[in-house]
């Protein structure tokens, strides 16, 4: 947050893309696939952290910014035969429209109420998908048909299918979200955000509107959890209801809580934790929810501020 | 001259306590004005009707010859009303860098300042004395100093009008004078209106003085006439010293 010199943290995130991208070519079949899927669910969980860990507001309707690009993407390609492009583009725009509006509507509410109200408007959109079964396969969900996801560029197309060609498009969503977060946390509209978190009374008197500035943050955030959403169906081509439950509002919650809120790779962090403890734990029982119950347990006594929070807060005190 | 504050007939009651009743009230450019008054006469209430912290019952404020009565609180600060609270609330887990940072930046949005936001901190904080504290927790910095970065927090955000609300509370003697410097020289680029229970920082500091009492106006004149009242050593005086 301080104007003192960006090298450090633009190296590491640099460094951390690299690093996700030299894996690439070493990890096993198995871990390879996994990853993909984790930077895509990374990217739902920054924009979670966005509006939780720097504006400070808690929602528990963020499943519906994510199924908002999910379908988005999914009905355009099933239904309207779209390019994959143009399908992203469908999912991310439904996810910004739905964020302006749950956020001019939600935004009237804080504390305990803008938590009910966002949950009440995700279970609304996911009673919504179940009753439109006709369109949206109801709560089977639908598959993206492989020949519908390709990507066309110029002369060459790429299929989205193949593992290769899907973790690196996932890492090139990944490290474009990754460097906005962090453009946009070192920017004065970051510091902005964190001052409605800790004091909104004051940054008020300011000269902020604080309104406004709380209902871009929605969207922004909306906005990146349906970028997410899209590339979902597009990379993994399944489109599904179970995305829009109240589970998956509270799964980003979890992943930004463990990896640290407002910490720029915090949501990498607890996604990647949280996707290889149940993994690894479901490998010896079939009891594995336990595990990553002990495991949450371990954490929040440990680590109250997540793991890279609490490493902010004891060692690392230059971390976005 | 035409007055930089006016208000008219402002009212603002809570249930059926009238907190501020009626008050009719000039503010000339460049001056600087103490309001006083004893505990519950409406100090506070009014100053938040002129920031926009609370909207009024009924009543009319005008700045600058444009009606403001409407306008939120935001929209006042960019037109140049800063508010310094009564109870240090600066942001306790930023910075002294980022705490300052956050009005300098507004001012340079809105066009009200040029420059980068760089300059600005540092100069708001060099003249209240806390440059080299600039990377502290403002949570961390002393009471004092707290009160120096709510002015200078107040002072970046190049205010034509500084509503000062009990500034030098908490503070000690020492600090009072450098504070009473600190407020000329921020009156030669602005006006001040300043609620102040220190009578002594009163008396040196202010050009009028207006004295609240049951949510009016009771007096209102120099420092000298005040103290000549009658009827504000009976209001005010008397209850506190006598």
């Amino acid at each position: 947050m301080k104007d003192a010199s960006p090298a450090k943290p633009y190296a590491l995130h640099l460094g951390v893309i690299a690093l996700l991208f030299g894996l690439s070519f070493v990890l096993p079949e198995y871990h390879h696939g996994l990853l993909a899927r984790i930077m895509v669910l990374a990217v739902f969980a920054m924009g979670y952290n966005l509006l939780f860990g720097y504006v400070g507001l808690l929602s528990l309707g963020h499943a519906m910014f994510f199924s908002a690009g999910l379908y988005g993407a999914g009905l355009a390609v099933i239904h309207l035969g779209w390019s994959v492009p143009a399908a992203f583009a469908a999912g991310l725009a439904c996810g910004a429209l739905l964020a302006l509006v749950i956020g001019l509507l939600a935004l009237r509410t804080s504390g305990v109420a803008f938590m009910i109200v966002t949950m009440m408007f995700a279970q609304v959109f996911y009673l919504v998908i179940l009753y439109f079964a006709a369109w949206t396969g109801g709560d089977q969900g639908m598959v993206v048909p492989q020949p519908m996801r390709v990507l066309v560029l110029g002369s060459t197309s790429l299929d989205l299918t193949n593992p290769t060609v899907r973790y690196m498009s996932a890492l090139a969503l990944f490290s474009i979200v990754l460097l906005i977060s962090l453009a946009i946390v070192r920017s004065g509209y970051g510091r902005v955000l964190v001052a409605i978190r800790e004091n909104e009374e004051r940054t008020k008197m300011l000269g902020y509107d604080t309104f406004s500035n709380k209902l871009a943050a929605v969207v922004i955030s909306g906005s990146i959890c349906a970028a997410s959403g899209a590339a979902y169906a597009l990379l993994f081509g399944y489109v599904g209801s179970s995305f829009a439950s109240v589970q998956y509002s509270i799964l980003p919650l979890l992943w930004v809580l463990l990896g640290g809120a407002a910490t720029t790779l915090g949501p990498l962090i607890g996604t990647l934790f949280m996707y290889y403890v149940i993994d690894v734990a479901s490998g010896y029982t079939s009891a594995y929810l336990l595990i990553v119950g002990i495991a949450l347990i371990l954490l929040v006594l440990f680590f109250p501020r997540g793991i890279l929070g609490s490493i902010r807060q004891r060692w690392l005190g230059w971390l976005p | 001259m035409m007055p930089l504050l006016t208000t008219k007939g402002l009212s603002r009651s809570f249930g059926g306590l009238r907190a501020v009743d009626g008050v009719d009230f000039a503010l000339m450019p460049g001056e600087i004005r103490a309001v006083i008054g004893p505990n519950g006469a409406g100090k506070t209430t009014f100053v938040s009707l002129v920031s926009g912290r609370i909207q009024p019952s009924s009543g009319m404020i005008v700045f600058d010859g444009a009606d403001i009565t409407n306008l939120p609180a935001y929209a006042r600060v960019r037109l140049g009303v800063a508010y310094t609270f009564q109870i240090t609330s600066v942001f306790a887990n930023l910075s002294a860098y980022d705490n300052v940072a956050l009005p300098v930046q507004r001012t340079l949005t809105d066009g009200r300042s040029k420059g980068a936001v760089h300059t600005g901190v540092m100069a708001a904080l060099e003249r209240t004395g806390l440059a080299d504290r600039a990377d502290m927790p403002a949570g961390q910095l002393s009471y004092g100093h707290q009160r120096l970065l709510e002015v200078a927090m107040g002072l970046a955000l190049k205010p034509r009008l500084l509503i000062l609300d009990e500034p030098t509370q908490g503070l000690a003697d020492s600090e009072i004078d450098n504070f009473i410097e600190l407020v000329r020289e921020i009156a030669d680029s602005a006006t001040v209106l300043l609620i102040e229970h220190n009578m002594p920082v009163v008396m040196r500091l202010a050009d009028r003085i207006t004295v609240f009492n049951a949510g009016r106006i009771l007096a209102e004149g120099t420092p000298e006439q005040i103290r000549a009242n009658a009827a504000v050593q009976d209001a005010y005086l008397g209850t506190t010293h006598g």
